[in-house]
């Protein structure tokens, strides 16, 4: 249990030493996500799923808006520069935009 | 010639040999056109075809919400539900853009020609992906492969208006999609895997197939050892949009977050989200901190998934497997159980031989090319390895799934085939590593240099006009034979000074043979696809003695009497083989039809043909028959009718009604099933029986000769008292009876029929 601790204590620290401001960005948001999902899945168990469709247009959009964001945060991070030859920053931010107005197109329609 | 008119001239050639091929892809399925003429055939395209009618003529909200009463009657269907609109969408929107740039062509047309069309595509998706996987000229072989493959002709020649024409399609872009988002990394890929996998989930139930063959793959990668941030993007991307995409099809629904089948997507999927993280962690502490890290992090996960797992199939929210999916584990289950999907021709075991009539050569080049992706083994490989053990497996279970192997073994037949003429028309690294070095001692260091450059120009120029031959023989048969082989034996002569082992005798040898092999495999796929492929099934044709051809129309005859000569909500009962080709043609209401939702139903015509006059006339009463139709080869010698197809209705019927039908009774004591005087008395009473021989002994003056069962007639034939013959059509293939109405003077019917023949009634005596 220390040696966890101790573990968890040198993630942040290095996390907060070595991550570029660009991606703690990305991140901030991602947990945003996170919560909003959480928040709705916890709704969920008490309140039941109907309509279900609604249920999972909104759970998945929160998914799917995680993984975008994720593929974002990998695609612009420095260190992975060398597995991603051609995509660019902004080649990234523009795959992102992409999917995310298909996702939502999808996910307005599923609303229902 | 330098390597840059070499790349110029590849750059024209390469587009022409593709259209060529598009071209000979489409010309290829065009027999049926040509011998019969324009029309929708066999069974379920005229399901898709009325569908499409209704849609181009009401618009895309009233084909969503069209409640069908003319199917299932009394029950209806509810079309927009229950169908996959992917194909019918497409025509209308092919038509619709035609019609606005004003060519009138009509729907029928459309419909007729979709999958040739589609099948030009399928061949240029096929040259992407095997360009992915080795070279163009790989890619090129592919696709003439493809193009011409019977086991893919099977489904899409002209008029077969059916899912698999455009899914086809669909399966092997979609798989070129996720090859090129996985090899990049591009979340762009990834987005457009999962809208063409939506666009497949739109068109076909195989759609399945991609849902567990990508996560399969990612899995596999993730067990080798070879996650990459690539594999993340592309499969979160392609799972997390596609999912979601693949929910709007109302037929597909919730289905996705509930049956099995699409539970090792979701499960691959959190397994990558765990695998990033802790991937990410990784980077940020010492590899010590990192284990006790992750083993905290398992743990926690293993106890949340084993309560979540336990709490959901307790709670049945996990759905069980459908009995179309054990079928497909279980060849037996689908025998016991479910006798009417058993009762489908398509759902049967494949025989070995179709796949030699389906695929020829490629059947053995096959291997060869899964063995070639073993020794490369690049994440893309990997994927073609899995497509072809699991599309091998399934196309051994059900006929019908030849289909998706089709494909697979076009490809890596040509990543063979490709790999052989590399071998032997021109310079590869493995014959110079082992060739040059005792010529190299030999030469000067200046003779080592032009070698060295002559060869790279040739090399780049090869695979294209080599591929170009191949490519154009497999398709035309045409003459090239001639100048592709000069063309080979004058490069093996050039190449016979450099290479000494490989001199051009023993190089002319491999080519001509292998250019032989194509010759046979463009005349086989011709011969099949000409003489198994291009019936329309609902004309038929036949050769006279005299070498005419006779064309036997009796199908169109009857479902044109039908449509003509019955109030426009006549109920017309069949077997539910025919209700989409009644309903499509005839404009009637059928009881059942080729959308085989409801058992239960089926099992009630079922009894209706199986059981005797007085309990079957009770059956049709309530449910409002007016006519009966049935088919009956016994004067033409049409084996597909409904005496051969009997067997299966008794079986169905008995699922449902033990008591009333037996399958037992229909069989003499000697176990045959016989229609001729050793019938069996359940046999000779029952209904469809008595319709089919109504009157069969009088057209040979009592001397009758059933064609199909080769049995001789009692010269007495059976006597119909409930139905009367309504039409029977000029081959006596289709017959229609009128269901008669109560009698109107109370009596019962077959009262009422023996007074008509002038027959004295019986009457007890007081």
């Amino acid at each position: 249990m220390e040696d966890i601790k101790s573990a968890s204590n040198h993630l942040v620290a290095s996390y907060i030493k070595e991550t570029p401001k660009s991606l703690k960005l990305i991140d901030s948001y991602m947990v945003y996500i996170l919560l909003t999902g959480i928040i709705q899945f916890v709704y969920v168990t008490i309140a039941g799923t109907f309509p279900n469709n609604a249920f999972l247009a909104g759970f998945i959009s929160t998914v799917a808006s995680f993984i975008l964001a994720a593929n974002l945060r990998i695609q612009t991070n420095p260190k992975n520069a060398s597995q991603f030859p051609t995509t660019s920053p902004e080649r990234a931010f523009a795959d992102f935009l992409a999917c995310n107005v298909v996702l939502h197109f999808a996910v307005a329609n599923f609303l229902g | 010639m330098s390597v840059e008119t070499t790349s110029t001239v590849a750059r024209v050639l390469k587009p022409t040999i593709l259209i060529l091929i598009a071209l000979v892809a489409i010309s290829s399925r065009l027999f049926s056109i040509i011998r019969f003429e324009s029309v929708i055939h066999e069974f379920d395209p005229w399901f898709n075809y009325r569908t499409t009618q209704h849609l181009v003529k009401n618009g895309f909200y009233d084909f969503w919400n069209w409640f069908d009463e003319k199917s299932w009657y009394p029950l209806g269907r509810v079309v927009g539900g229950t169908v996959y609109p992917g194909i019918m969408v497409t025509s209308a929107v092919i038509h619709n853009v035609l019609h606005f740039f004003n060519f009138p062509v009509d729907i029928r047309n459309v419909c007729v020609f979709l999958a040739p069309m589609f099948s030009g595509l399928t061949a240029f998706s096929a040259y992407l992906l095997t360009k992915e996987l080795k070279d163009s000229s790989a890619g090129l072989l592919a696709a003439a492969f493809l193009g011409v493959a019977p086991g893919y002709i099977s489904r899409s020649v002209a008029g077969s208006y059916d899912n698999e024409g455009i899914a086809i399609f669909l399966l092997v872009f979609t798989f070129y999609l996720w090859i090129k988002a996985v090899k990049t990394g591009s979340a762009y890929f990834g987005l457009l895997t999962a809208l063409f996998y939506f666009y497949m989930v739109s068109a076909w139930g195989g759609y399945v197939f991609i849902t567990n063959l990508v996560p399969l793959h990612a899995f596999t990668l993730l067990l080798m050892g070879r996650y990459s941030n690539r594999l993340y993007v592309s499969y979160s991307t392609f799972y997390a949009v596609g999912t979601l995409l693949s929910m709007q099809i109302p037929f597909v629904g919730f289905q996705p977050t509930r049956t099995s089948e699409h539970m090792a997507a979701l499960g691959v999927f959190g397994l990558l989200q765990l695998y990033a993280f802790a991937e990410l962690v990784r980077g940020h502490v010492t590899p010590k901190q990192f284990k006790t890290l992750l083993r905290a992090g398992v743990s926690a996960v293993a106890v949340i998934a084993v309560v979540g797992l336990t709490l959901l199939s307790f709670s049945g929210v996990i759905a069980p497997f459908t009995g179309r999916f054990y079928s497909l584990y279980d060849t037996g289950y689908a025998k016991i159980h479910i006798p009417i999907i058993a009762s489908v021709s398509e759902h049967q075991p494949t025989a070995w031989t179709s796949f030699f009539f389906d695929l020829q050569m490629l059947i053995f080049l096959f291997p060869a090319g899964v063995y070639l992706c073993f020794k490369e083994l690049k994440d893309e490989h990997v994927f073609i390895i899995l497509y072809s053990v699991f599309a091998s497996y399934f196309a051994g279970v059900m006929v019908r799934l030849m289909l998706t192997l089709t494909p697979v073994v076009c490809v890596s037949a040509a990543i063979a085939y490709s790999t052989l003429l590399d071998t032997y028309l021109e310079k590869s690294d493995h014959v110079l590593g082992t060739n040059l070095k005792p010529l190299t001692a030999t030469n000067d260091s200046n003779g080592d240099a032009s070698t060295d450059a002559k060869p790279t120009s040739n090399g780049t120029k090869k695979p294209h006009s080599s591929g170009k031959g191949n490519a154009k023989e497999a398709k035309a048969t045409a003459a090239k034979a001639d100048a592709v082989e000069s063309k080979a034996q004058a490069k093996s002569t050039a190449a016979a000074k450099r290479y000494p082992v490989f001199n051009w005798d023993s190089r002319a040898m491999v080519i001509l043979q292998l250019t032989w092999f194509l010759f046979m495999f463009a005349w086989h796929c011709t011969y099949v696809t000409s003489g198994s492929y291009s019936s329309p099934s609902i004309v038929l044709a036949s050769r006279q003695q005299d070498g005419s051809q006779m064309i036997i129309d009796d199908f169109r005859e009857a479902y044109y009497w039908l449509r003509k000569n019955t109030k426009e909500d006549a109920k017309v009962m069949s077997w539910w083989d025919y209700g989409y080709q009644m309903a499509g043609m005839a404009n009637v209401t059928t009881l059942v039809d080729n959308n085989t939702w409801n058992n239960t139903h089926i099992a009630t015509v079922g009894k209706a043909m199986a059981t005797s006059e007085e309990v079957s006339y009770e059956v049709l009463r309530r449910h409002d028959v007016d006519y009966v139709l049935i088919l009956f080869g016994g004067v033409i010698g049409y084996s597909g009718d409904d005496i051969n197809k009997f067997l299966w209705m008794i079986r169905i019927a008995e699922g449902v009604y033990p008591n009333e039908v037996k399958e037992t009774n229909f069989f003499t004591p000697r176990g045959e099933y016989k229609v001729d005087q050793d019938a069996t008395p359940t046999m000779k009473n029952s209904l469809m029986y008595k319709m089919s021989y109504y009157r069969f002994a009088e057209l040979y003056g009592g001397n009758a000769v059933d064609h199909v069962r080769q049995a001789r007639m009692p010269s007495e034939g059976p006597k119909l008292s409930v139905l009367e013959e309504a039409y029977t059509t000029e081959n006596w293939l289709v017959r229609i009876f009128k269901v008669k109405d109560l009698d109107v003077l109370g009596r019962s019917l077959f009262d009422a029929t023996d007074f008509d023949k002038g027959k004295i009634r019986k009457t007890k005596k007081f």
